[in-house]
Protein backbone atom coordinates (compact mmCIF):
# COMPACT_ATOMS: atom_id res chain seq x y z
CA UNK A 1 0.00 0.00 0.00
CA UNK A 2 1.17 3.40 -0.72
CA UNK A 3 0.53 6.12 1.56
CA UNK A 4 -0.22 9.39 0.19
CA UNK A 5 -0.35 12.59 2.25
CA UNK A 6 -3.14 14.38 1.06
CA UNK A 7 -2.94 18.41 1.27
CA UNK A 8 -6.66 18.66 2.37
CA UNK A 9 -7.23 15.34 4.04
CA UNK A 10 -4.01 13.89 5.47
CA UNK A 11 -2.13 10.64 4.96
CA UNK A 12 -4.40 8.27 3.12
CA UNK A 13 -3.83 4.66 1.42
CA UNK A 14 -3.66 5.06 -2.14
CA UNK A 15 -6.18 2.84 -2.57
CA UNK A 16 -8.78 5.93 -1.66
CA UNK A 17 -7.14 7.22 -4.76
CA UNK A 18 -7.64 7.22 -8.61
CA UNK A 19 -4.25 7.34 -10.47
CA UNK A 20 -4.61 9.81 -12.92
CA UNK A 21 -0.96 9.87 -15.32
CA UNK A 22 2.14 11.98 -16.52
CA UNK A 23 1.36 15.39 -14.54
CA UNK A 24 3.61 17.08 -16.94
CA UNK A 25 1.62 16.60 -19.97
CA UNK A 26 0.13 19.92 -20.85
CA UNK A 27 -2.53 19.88 -23.22
CA UNK A 28 -2.36 21.88 -26.32
CA UNK A 29 -4.86 24.67 -27.20
CA UNK A 30 -8.15 23.14 -29.27
CA UNK A 31 -7.09 24.81 -32.23
CA UNK A 32 -3.53 23.16 -32.30
CA UNK A 33 -2.11 21.38 -34.65
CA UNK A 34 -2.99 17.63 -35.02
CA UNK A 35 0.51 16.62 -34.22
CA UNK A 36 0.63 18.50 -31.22
CA UNK A 37 -2.25 17.16 -29.66
CA UNK A 38 -0.79 13.56 -30.95
CA UNK A 39 2.27 14.22 -28.77
CA UNK A 40 -0.31 15.18 -26.03
CA UNK A 41 -2.49 12.16 -25.96
CA UNK A 42 -0.22 9.45 -26.78
CA UNK A 43 3.10 9.92 -26.42
CA UNK A 44 4.60 9.22 -22.95
CA UNK A 45 8.32 9.64 -21.30
CA UNK A 46 7.37 7.00 -18.80
CA UNK A 47 9.76 8.03 -15.95
CA UNK A 48 11.67 4.97 -14.67
CA UNK A 49 12.52 7.39 -11.52
CA UNK A 50 11.02 10.67 -9.37
CA UNK A 51 8.03 11.75 -11.79
CA UNK A 52 5.29 14.06 -11.17
CA UNK A 53 1.66 12.59 -11.65
CA UNK A 54 -1.67 13.45 -10.88
CA UNK A 55 -3.92 11.25 -8.56
CA UNK A 56 -7.34 11.96 -7.57
CA UNK A 57 -8.31 11.38 -3.84
CA UNK A 58 -12.01 9.91 -5.13
CA UNK A 59 -13.03 8.74 -2.38
CA UNK A 60 -11.75 11.47 0.05
CA UNK A 61 -12.15 15.03 -0.77
CA UNK A 62 -12.60 14.32 -4.37
CA UNK A 63 -9.32 17.30 -5.85
CA UNK A 64 -6.88 16.56 -7.63
CA UNK A 65 -3.22 16.52 -6.32
CA UNK A 66 0.05 16.68 -7.90
CA UNK A 67 2.45 13.53 -6.54
CA UNK A 68 6.20 13.60 -7.23
CA UNK A 69 6.91 10.10 -6.67
CA UNK A 70 9.75 7.65 -7.40
CA UNK A 71 7.73 4.54 -9.51
CA UNK A 72 11.01 2.53 -8.98
CA UNK A 73 10.79 2.53 -5.21
CA UNK A 74 7.13 4.19 -4.44
CA UNK A 75 8.83 6.73 -2.34
CA UNK A 76 6.73 9.87 -2.25
CA UNK A 77 8.54 13.13 -2.51
CA UNK A 78 5.93 16.14 -2.01
CA UNK A 79 2.52 16.50 -2.87
CA UNK A 80 0.63 19.69 -3.69
CA UNK A 81 -3.12 20.45 -4.98
CA UNK A 82 -3.37 20.57 -9.05
CA UNK A 83 -4.98 23.63 -8.75
CA UNK A 84 -2.16 26.35 -8.74
CA UNK A 85 -4.60 29.16 -6.66
CA UNK A 86 -5.64 26.28 -3.83
CA UNK A 87 -1.86 25.66 -3.76
CA UNK A 88 -1.07 29.24 -3.46
CA UNK A 89 -4.33 29.83 -1.05
CA UNK A 90 -3.11 26.71 1.33
CA UNK A 91 0.96 28.29 1.12
CA UNK A 92 -0.94 31.88 2.67
CA UNK A 93 -3.30 29.80 5.26
CA UNK A 94 0.02 28.02 6.61
CA UNK A 95 2.38 30.89 6.76
CA UNK A 96 -0.57 32.56 8.67
CA UNK A 97 -2.06 29.75 10.60
CA UNK A 98 -3.95 32.48 12.69
CA UNK A 99 -5.78 33.93 9.65
CA UNK A 100 -5.11 36.42 7.06
CA UNK A 101 -2.39 39.09 8.49
CA UNK B 1 23.43 -32.00 -29.07
CA UNK B 2 20.74 -34.84 -28.59
CA UNK B 3 17.58 -34.73 -29.20
CA UNK B 4 14.78 -35.84 -26.82
CA UNK B 5 13.03 -39.03 -26.94
CA UNK B 6 11.04 -41.63 -25.57
CA UNK B 7 14.44 -43.50 -26.10
CA UNK B 8 16.46 -40.79 -24.52
CA UNK B 9 14.69 -40.65 -21.40
CA UNK B 10 14.71 -44.37 -20.72
CA UNK B 11 18.84 -44.63 -21.62
CA UNK B 12 19.20 -41.81 -19.28
CA UNK B 13 16.94 -43.82 -16.86
CA UNK B 14 19.32 -46.72 -16.86
CA UNK B 15 22.44 -44.78 -16.44
CA UNK B 16 21.86 -42.92 -13.48
CA UNK B 17 20.38 -39.81 -15.46
CA UNK B 18 24.26 -38.64 -15.63
CA UNK B 19 24.42 -38.37 -19.57
CA UNK B 20 22.46 -35.95 -20.13
CA UNK B 21 23.91 -32.88 -22.36
CA UNK B 22 23.76 -29.36 -21.52
CA UNK B 23 20.41 -27.68 -22.57
CA UNK B 24 21.93 -24.74 -24.18
CA UNK B 25 25.28 -23.24 -24.10
CA UNK B 26 26.52 -20.58 -22.08
CA UNK B 27 28.33 -18.40 -24.62
CA UNK B 28 31.02 -15.56 -23.98
CA UNK B 29 29.81 -12.09 -25.98
CA UNK B 30 31.79 -11.66 -29.41
CA UNK B 31 32.28 -8.33 -30.51
CA UNK B 32 30.04 -8.14 -33.85
CA UNK B 33 27.19 -10.29 -34.85
CA UNK B 34 24.91 -10.26 -38.06
CA UNK B 35 21.78 -9.70 -35.74
CA UNK B 36 21.19 -8.62 -32.12
CA UNK B 37 18.32 -9.01 -30.03
CA UNK B 38 18.16 -7.63 -26.88
CA UNK B 39 16.16 -9.42 -24.20
CA UNK B 40 16.02 -13.34 -23.59
CA UNK B 41 12.03 -13.54 -23.26
CA UNK B 42 9.97 -15.99 -24.75
CA UNK B 43 9.45 -13.53 -27.03
CA UNK B 44 13.22 -11.99 -28.09
CA UNK B 45 14.00 -16.37 -27.97
CA UNK B 46 11.70 -16.85 -30.29
CA UNK B 47 12.79 -14.42 -32.65
CA UNK B 48 16.73 -15.66 -32.57
CA UNK B 49 14.92 -19.11 -33.24
CA UNK B 50 12.62 -18.21 -36.37
CA UNK B 51 15.60 -15.85 -37.98
CA UNK B 52 17.58 -18.95 -37.67
CA UNK B 53 14.93 -21.52 -39.01
CA UNK B 54 12.54 -19.75 -41.31
CA UNK B 55 15.49 -17.26 -42.57
CA UNK B 56 18.45 -19.36 -42.56
CA UNK B 57 20.25 -16.36 -40.87
CA UNK B 58 24.09 -17.17 -38.49
CA UNK B 59 25.48 -14.86 -36.55
CA UNK B 60 22.62 -14.42 -34.12
CA UNK B 61 23.06 -13.10 -30.12
CA UNK B 62 20.03 -12.69 -27.54
CA UNK B 63 21.03 -10.69 -24.33
CA UNK B 64 19.64 -11.32 -21.23
CA UNK B 65 20.21 -8.43 -18.56
CA UNK B 66 19.20 -11.61 -15.73
CA UNK B 67 18.90 -15.38 -16.50
CA UNK B 68 16.71 -16.73 -19.07
CA UNK B 69 13.38 -16.79 -18.54
CA UNK B 70 13.48 -14.73 -15.29
CA UNK B 71 11.16 -11.79 -16.33
CA UNK B 72 7.75 -11.94 -17.49
CA UNK B 73 8.36 -15.08 -18.92
CA UNK B 74 8.08 -16.43 -15.53
CA UNK B 75 5.50 -14.03 -14.53
CA UNK B 76 2.33 -14.79 -15.88
CA UNK B 77 -1.06 -16.90 -15.52
CA UNK B 78 -0.02 -18.94 -19.09
CA UNK B 79 -2.78 -18.55 -20.86
CA UNK B 80 -2.82 -19.22 -24.40
CA UNK B 81 -6.18 -18.07 -26.32
CA UNK B 82 -7.25 -16.17 -29.78
CA UNK B 83 -10.46 -14.74 -28.74
CA UNK B 84 -9.53 -11.34 -30.44
CA UNK B 85 -11.51 -9.06 -32.94
CA UNK B 86 -9.40 -6.45 -34.50
CA UNK B 87 -8.35 -6.87 -38.21
CA UNK B 88 -4.59 -7.73 -37.70
CA UNK B 89 -4.81 -8.80 -34.04
CA UNK B 90 -7.21 -11.53 -35.19
CA UNK B 91 -4.86 -12.85 -37.63
CA UNK B 92 -1.96 -12.62 -35.23
CA UNK B 93 -2.90 -14.12 -32.38
CA UNK B 94 -4.83 -17.26 -34.65
CA UNK B 95 -1.33 -17.64 -35.79
CA UNK B 96 0.20 -17.55 -32.46
CA UNK B 97 -2.34 -20.44 -31.42
CA UNK B 98 -1.79 -22.53 -34.82
CA UNK B 99 2.39 -22.20 -33.82
CA UNK B 100 1.30 -23.25 -30.17
CA UNK B 101 -0.76 -26.53 -30.86
CA UNK B 102 2.79 -28.17 -32.61
CA UNK B 103 5.02 -26.11 -30.76
CA UNK B 104 6.33 -29.28 -28.54
CA UNK B 105 7.60 -31.08 -31.83
CA UNK B 106 8.96 -27.94 -34.10
CA UNK B 107 11.38 -27.50 -30.66
CA UNK B 108 11.54 -31.39 -29.92
CA UNK B 109 10.77 -29.65 -26.16
CA UNK B 110 7.36 -30.38 -23.91
CA UNK B 111 6.19 -27.17 -23.70
CA UNK B 112 3.03 -29.05 -21.86
CA UNK B 113 0.70 -26.94 -24.11
CA UNK B 114 -3.05 -27.96 -22.76
CA UNK B 115 -5.77 -27.23 -24.61
CA UNK B 116 -8.79 -27.16 -21.93
CA UNK B 117 -10.53 -24.90 -23.08
CA UNK B 118 -10.65 -21.04 -22.45
CA UNK B 119 -14.46 -20.64 -20.84
CA UNK B 120 -15.78 -16.55 -20.27
CA UNK B 121 -18.16 -16.38 -18.17
CA UNK B 122 -21.69 -14.10 -19.54
CA UNK B 123 -24.11 -12.53 -16.91
CA UNK B 124 -26.62 -10.86 -19.12
CA UNK B 125 -28.01 -10.77 -22.82
CA UNK B 126 -26.57 -7.88 -23.83
CA UNK B 127 -22.90 -9.93 -22.49
CA UNK B 128 -24.64 -12.70 -24.53
CA UNK B 129 -24.82 -10.72 -27.64
CA UNK B 130 -21.80 -9.01 -27.35
CA UNK B 131 -19.91 -12.41 -27.08
CA UNK B 132 -21.91 -13.83 -30.01
CA UNK B 133 -20.32 -10.92 -31.73
CA UNK B 134 -16.78 -11.29 -30.47
CA UNK B 135 -16.85 -14.95 -31.55
CA UNK B 136 -18.63 -14.96 -34.64
CA UNK B 137 -15.95 -12.96 -35.51
CA UNK B 138 -13.38 -14.81 -34.68
CA UNK B 139 -15.42 -18.01 -36.65
CA UNK B 140 -15.32 -16.00 -39.89
CA UNK B 141 -11.65 -15.54 -39.88
CA UNK B 142 -10.58 -19.16 -39.01
CA UNK B 143 -10.59 -19.38 -35.11
CA UNK B 144 -13.10 -21.28 -33.04
CA UNK B 145 -15.51 -20.12 -30.80
CA UNK B 146 -18.90 -21.27 -28.96
CA UNK B 147 -21.43 -19.94 -27.22
CA UNK B 148 -22.58 -22.40 -23.94
CA UNK B 149 -26.01 -22.23 -22.38
CA UNK B 150 -25.99 -22.80 -18.50
CA UNK B 151 -26.71 -26.07 -18.96
CA UNK B 152 -23.89 -27.20 -20.90
CA UNK B 153 -22.19 -24.69 -18.11
CA UNK B 154 -23.11 -26.70 -15.78
CA UNK B 155 -22.13 -29.65 -17.05
CA UNK B 156 -18.65 -28.64 -17.93
CA UNK B 157 -17.80 -26.89 -15.03
CA UNK B 158 -20.57 -28.48 -12.17
CA UNK B 159 -19.10 -25.98 -9.16
CA UNK B 160 -19.24 -22.62 -10.26
CA UNK B 161 -21.56 -20.20 -8.16
CA UNK B 162 -24.86 -20.43 -9.94
CA UNK B 163 -26.96 -19.34 -7.37
CA UNK B 164 -29.43 -17.17 -8.86
CA UNK B 165 -28.69 -14.46 -6.05
CA UNK B 166 -25.64 -14.25 -7.14
CA UNK B 167 -24.79 -10.45 -7.66
CA UNK B 168 -23.89 -11.03 -10.98
CA UNK B 169 -25.74 -14.56 -11.28
CA UNK B 170 -24.22 -16.79 -14.31
CA UNK B 171 -26.70 -17.12 -17.51
CA UNK B 172 -23.77 -19.10 -19.43
CA UNK B 173 -20.12 -18.67 -21.48
CA UNK B 174 -18.30 -17.73 -24.99
CA UNK B 175 -16.44 -20.90 -24.58
CA UNK B 176 -13.03 -21.27 -27.16
CA UNK B 177 -12.20 -24.97 -27.02
CA UNK B 178 -8.80 -24.80 -28.68
CA UNK B 179 -7.06 -22.02 -25.91
CA UNK B 180 -5.33 -23.26 -23.22
CA UNK B 181 -2.63 -22.72 -21.06
CA UNK B 182 1.36 -23.96 -21.13
CA UNK B 183 4.32 -24.68 -19.09
CA UNK B 184 5.89 -21.11 -19.20
CA UNK B 185 9.56 -21.99 -18.12
CA UNK B 186 9.48 -24.93 -20.81
CA UNK B 187 8.54 -22.76 -23.40
CA UNK B 188 11.91 -20.50 -22.57
CA UNK B 189 13.95 -23.41 -22.18
CA UNK B 190 12.34 -24.87 -25.34
CA UNK B 191 13.22 -21.81 -27.50
CA UNK B 192 16.42 -21.12 -25.76
CA UNK B 193 18.03 -24.87 -26.81
CA UNK B 194 16.01 -24.67 -30.33
CA UNK B 195 17.75 -21.38 -30.76
CA UNK B 196 20.88 -22.39 -29.60
CA UNK B 197 20.86 -25.61 -31.66
CA UNK B 198 20.44 -23.18 -34.57
CA UNK B 199 23.84 -21.59 -33.49
CA UNK B 200 22.23 -18.50 -31.53
CA UNK B 201 24.43 -17.10 -28.67
CA UNK B 202 22.15 -16.66 -25.71
CA UNK B 203 24.28 -14.37 -23.45
CA UNK B 204 22.85 -14.35 -19.62
CA UNK B 205 23.81 -11.63 -17.32
CA UNK B 206 24.57 -9.00 -20.20
CA UNK B 207 22.55 -5.61 -19.46
CA UNK B 208 22.10 -2.81 -22.06
CA UNK B 209 23.44 0.36 -20.18
CA UNK B 210 23.93 2.58 -23.37
CA UNK B 211 23.17 2.74 -27.08
CA UNK B 212 25.78 4.26 -29.44
CA UNK B 213 24.15 5.83 -33.04
CA UNK B 214 26.05 6.67 -35.79
CA UNK B 215 23.33 9.55 -37.52
CA UNK B 216 20.71 7.68 -38.06
CA UNK B 217 21.79 3.96 -37.05
CA UNK B 218 22.83 2.23 -34.48
CA UNK B 219 26.53 0.97 -34.29
CA UNK B 220 26.84 -0.58 -31.09
CA UNK B 221 25.45 -1.66 -27.36
CA UNK B 222 27.57 -0.93 -24.18
CA UNK B 223 26.28 -3.55 -22.22
CA UNK B 224 27.54 -5.22 -18.53
CA UNK B 225 29.89 -7.71 -20.45
CA UNK B 226 31.57 -5.16 -22.61
CA UNK B 227 30.83 -3.62 -26.04
CA UNK B 228 28.82 -5.45 -28.35
CA UNK B 229 28.22 -4.46 -32.03
CA UNK B 230 25.35 -5.55 -34.75
CA UNK B 231 24.24 -4.85 -38.60
CA UNK B 232 21.04 -5.03 -36.94
CA UNK B 233 19.73 -4.59 -33.75
CA UNK B 234 16.07 -5.55 -32.11
CA UNK B 235 14.82 -4.54 -28.80
CA UNK B 236 12.39 -7.02 -27.05
CA UNK B 237 12.25 -5.83 -23.52
CA UNK B 238 8.16 -4.98 -22.44
CA UNK B 239 8.08 -3.59 -19.54
CA UNK B 240 11.40 -1.67 -19.78
CA UNK B 241 11.17 -0.68 -23.38
CA UNK B 242 10.86 3.19 -22.71
CA UNK B 243 14.51 3.11 -20.71
CA UNK B 244 15.70 1.24 -24.11
CA UNK B 245 14.09 3.54 -26.43
CA UNK B 246 15.32 6.23 -24.46
CA UNK B 247 19.57 5.20 -24.46
CA UNK B 248 19.25 5.25 -28.15
CA UNK B 249 18.05 8.71 -27.91
CA UNK B 250 14.90 8.27 -29.00
CA UNK B 251 12.39 10.14 -26.54
CA UNK B 252 8.74 9.10 -25.83
CA UNK B 253 6.75 6.37 -26.74
CA UNK B 254 2.87 5.51 -27.01
CA UNK B 255 3.58 3.27 -23.91
CA UNK B 256 3.49 3.42 -20.27
CA UNK B 257 4.97 0.93 -17.76
CA UNK B 258 2.29 -0.70 -15.37
CA UNK B 259 2.72 -3.81 -12.91
CA UNK B 260 0.17 -7.02 -12.94
CA UNK B 261 -0.03 -9.69 -10.50
CA UNK B 262 -0.67 -12.88 -10.39
CA UNK B 263 -1.50 -15.76 -7.63
CA UNK B 264 -0.97 -19.76 -6.44
CA UNK B 265 -2.44 -21.41 -4.09
CA UNK B 266 -1.55 -24.80 -2.46
CA UNK B 267 -1.36 -27.51 -4.77
CA UNK B 268 -5.12 -29.42 -4.57
CA UNK B 269 -6.62 -32.41 -6.43
CA UNK B 270 -8.24 -31.70 -9.65
CA UNK B 271 -11.05 -29.47 -9.74
CA UNK B 272 -10.73 -26.76 -12.81
CA UNK B 273 -10.11 -28.51 -15.73
CA UNK B 274 -10.70 -24.97 -17.97
CA UNK B 275 -9.53 -21.34 -17.96
CA UNK B 276 -12.26 -19.78 -16.59
CA UNK B 277 -13.04 -16.00 -17.21
CA UNK B 278 -14.92 -13.66 -14.90
CA UNK B 279 -15.47 -9.94 -16.11
CA UNK B 280 -18.42 -8.23 -14.92
CA UNK B 281 -19.08 -4.89 -13.44
CA UNK B 282 -15.56 -3.98 -12.78
CA UNK B 283 -14.30 -6.81 -12.04
CA UNK B 284 -11.94 -9.13 -14.07
CA UNK B 285 -10.88 -12.21 -13.43
CA UNK B 286 -9.39 -15.62 -14.51
CA UNK B 287 -8.30 -18.48 -13.53
CA UNK B 288 -6.66 -22.19 -14.22
CA UNK B 289 -5.39 -25.18 -12.24
CA UNK B 290 -1.59 -26.07 -12.92
CA UNK B 291 -0.53 -29.47 -13.67
CA UNK B 292 1.33 -29.67 -9.82
CA UNK B 293 -2.23 -28.62 -8.36
CA UNK B 294 -1.92 -25.22 -7.53
CA UNK B 295 -4.70 -22.88 -8.65
CA UNK B 296 -3.06 -20.22 -10.84
CA UNK B 297 -5.07 -16.65 -10.80
CA UNK B 298 -4.96 -13.07 -11.86
CA UNK B 299 -6.96 -9.83 -12.38
CA UNK B 300 -6.44 -5.89 -13.20
CA UNK B 301 -3.55 -4.22 -12.81
CA UNK B 302 -2.63 -2.49 -9.85
CA UNK B 303 -4.05 0.92 -11.14
CA UNK B 304 -1.07 2.64 -11.00
CA UNK B 305 1.83 3.11 -12.85
CA UNK B 306 5.13 1.20 -11.69
CA UNK B 307 8.82 -0.57 -12.50
CA UNK B 308 8.63 -2.28 -9.27
CA UNK B 309 8.38 -5.95 -9.53
CA UNK B 310 6.25 -6.43 -6.36
CA UNK B 311 2.70 -6.06 -6.50
CA UNK B 312 0.17 -4.27 -4.10
CA UNK B 313 -2.13 -5.81 -0.90
CA UNK B 314 -5.23 -3.91 -2.49
CA UNK B 315 -5.37 -6.26 -5.79
CA UNK B 316 -4.75 -9.12 -3.69
CA UNK B 317 -7.96 -8.93 -1.80
CA UNK B 318 -10.04 -7.39 -5.21
CA UNK B 319 -9.01 -10.95 -6.71
CA UNK B 320 -9.59 -12.76 -3.97
CA UNK B 321 -13.18 -11.87 -3.56
CA UNK B 322 -13.21 -12.53 -7.33
CA UNK B 323 -12.06 -16.41 -6.73
CA UNK B 324 -14.50 -16.60 -3.90
CA UNK B 325 -17.61 -15.44 -5.52
CA UNK B 326 -17.27 -17.42 -8.82
CA UNK B 327 -15.59 -20.60 -6.70
CA UNK B 328 -16.97 -20.48 -3.29
CA UNK B 329 -15.20 -23.81 -2.62
CA UNK B 330 -11.55 -22.02 -2.41
CA UNK B 331 -12.61 -19.75 0.41
CA UNK B 332 -10.30 -21.66 2.63
CA UNK B 333 -7.56 -22.63 0.39
CA UNK B 334 -4.30 -20.44 1.00
CA UNK B 335 -2.27 -18.59 -1.27
CA UNK B 336 0.92 -19.60 -1.80
CA UNK B 337 2.95 -17.11 -3.65
CA UNK B 338 1.69 -14.06 -5.55
CA UNK B 339 4.29 -11.94 -7.73
CA UNK B 340 4.03 -9.15 -9.72
CA UNK B 341 5.44 -8.36 -13.68
CA UNK B 342 6.17 -4.68 -15.02
CA UNK B 343 3.84 -4.65 -18.32
CA UNK B 344 4.67 -2.22 -21.10
CA UNK B 345 0.68 -1.13 -21.43
CA UNK B 346 0.48 0.47 -24.67
CA UNK B 347 -2.00 3.31 -26.22
CA UNK B 348 -4.69 1.24 -27.17
CA UNK B 349 -3.78 -1.99 -25.47
CA UNK B 350 -1.95 -3.68 -28.80
CA UNK B 351 1.12 -4.38 -29.74
CA UNK B 352 4.14 -3.30 -31.72
CA UNK B 353 6.41 -4.69 -34.17
CA UNK B 354 7.91 -2.32 -36.36
CA UNK B 355 10.85 -0.22 -37.79
CA UNK B 356 11.92 2.56 -35.67
CA UNK B 357 13.34 5.81 -36.40
CA UNK B 358 16.67 4.34 -36.68
CA UNK B 359 17.42 2.30 -39.98
CA UNK B 360 18.67 -0.90 -38.19
CA UNK B 361 16.94 -0.78 -35.39
CA UNK B 362 13.72 -2.90 -34.93
CA UNK B 363 11.39 -2.65 -32.01
CA UNK B 364 8.91 -5.59 -30.10
CA UNK B 365 6.75 -3.71 -27.43
CA UNK B 366 3.67 -2.87 -26.26
CA UNK B 367 2.60 -6.13 -24.70
CA UNK B 368 0.09 -5.29 -22.39
CA UNK B 369 -1.60 -8.41 -20.99
CA UNK B 370 -0.93 -10.61 -23.91
CA UNK B 371 2.64 -11.72 -23.94
CA UNK B 372 2.48 -14.83 -23.33
CA UNK B 373 -0.22 -15.77 -25.72
CA UNK B 374 1.30 -14.36 -28.34
CA UNK B 375 4.95 -14.93 -27.81
CA UNK B 376 5.21 -17.63 -31.13
CA UNK B 377 3.48 -15.02 -33.57
CA UNK B 378 5.61 -12.46 -32.22
CA UNK B 379 8.99 -14.33 -32.53
CA UNK B 380 7.68 -15.49 -36.40
CA UNK B 381 6.52 -11.81 -37.39
CA UNK B 382 9.66 -9.97 -35.76
CA UNK B 383 12.14 -12.30 -37.49
CA UNK B 384 10.48 -11.64 -40.51
CA UNK B 385 10.56 -7.98 -40.28
CA UNK B 386 14.44 -7.74 -39.17
CA UNK B 387 15.19 -10.40 -42.21
CA UNK B 388 13.34 -9.16 -44.44
CA UNK B 389 13.05 -5.57 -43.52
CA UNK B 390 9.20 -5.04 -44.16
CA UNK B 391 6.36 -6.02 -42.20
CA UNK B 392 4.17 -8.57 -43.21
CA UNK B 393 0.14 -7.63 -44.38
CA UNK B 394 -0.88 -9.03 -40.97
CA UNK B 395 1.08 -7.00 -38.46
CA UNK B 396 0.95 -4.08 -40.72
CA UNK B 397 -1.08 -1.53 -38.98
CA UNK B 398 1.56 -3.22 -35.52
CA UNK B 399 3.57 0.10 -35.97
CA UNK B 400 4.00 3.69 -33.63
CA UNK B 401 2.88 5.53 -36.82
CA UNK B 402 -0.81 4.20 -36.04
CA UNK B 403 -2.00 6.79 -33.57
CA UNK B 404 -1.59 10.06 -35.86
CA UNK B 405 -3.56 7.46 -38.54
CA UNK B 406 -6.26 6.90 -36.48
CA UNK B 407 -5.92 3.44 -36.85
CA UNK B 408 -6.51 2.86 -33.50
CA UNK B 409 -6.23 -1.16 -32.47
CA UNK B 410 -8.31 -0.66 -29.11
CA UNK B 411 -9.90 -4.24 -28.43
CA UNK B 412 -11.72 -3.16 -25.27
CA UNK B 413 -12.75 0.32 -27.07
CA UNK B 414 -11.29 2.13 -23.39
CA UNK B 415 -9.24 4.70 -25.48
CA UNK B 416 -5.89 6.23 -24.55
CA UNK B 417 -5.72 5.31 -20.96
CA UNK B 418 -2.76 2.62 -20.68
CA UNK B 419 -3.93 1.27 -17.95
CA UNK B 420 -7.46 0.54 -18.59
CA UNK B 421 -6.21 -1.83 -21.33
CA UNK B 422 -5.98 -5.23 -19.12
Amino acid sequence: MIRIPCPFCGTRDHSEFSYGGDATVIYPPLDAAATDWIEAVFQRDNIDGVQFESWQHLHGCRMWIIVERDTCTHEILSVRPADDAIARALTIASAHPGGPA
Amino acid sequence: MKRYSAWSVFFNGLTGQRNWDRAWRDSEPRREYDIVIVGAGLHGLATAFYLAKNHGLGNIAVLEKGWLGGGNAGRNTTIVRSNYMMPGNRAFYEHSLKLWENLSHELNFNVMFSQRAHVSLLHSPAARDSAARRYNTMRLTGADGELWDLATLKRNIPHLNYSPDARFPITGAAVQPRAGTARHDAVAWGYARAADQCGVDIIQNCEVTGVTRDGGQVTDLHTSRGLIGGKKIGFAVAGNTSRLWRMAGLGKLPIETHKLQAFVSEPLKPLLDQVVVFGVGGTHFYISQSDKGGMVFGGDLDWYKSYAQRGNLPLVQDVSECATSILPCLGRVRLLRHWAGVMDMSMDGSPFICKTPLTNLYLNAGWNYGGFKASPASGWYFADLIANDRADPVIANHNLQRFEQGINLDERGAGPDPKLHG
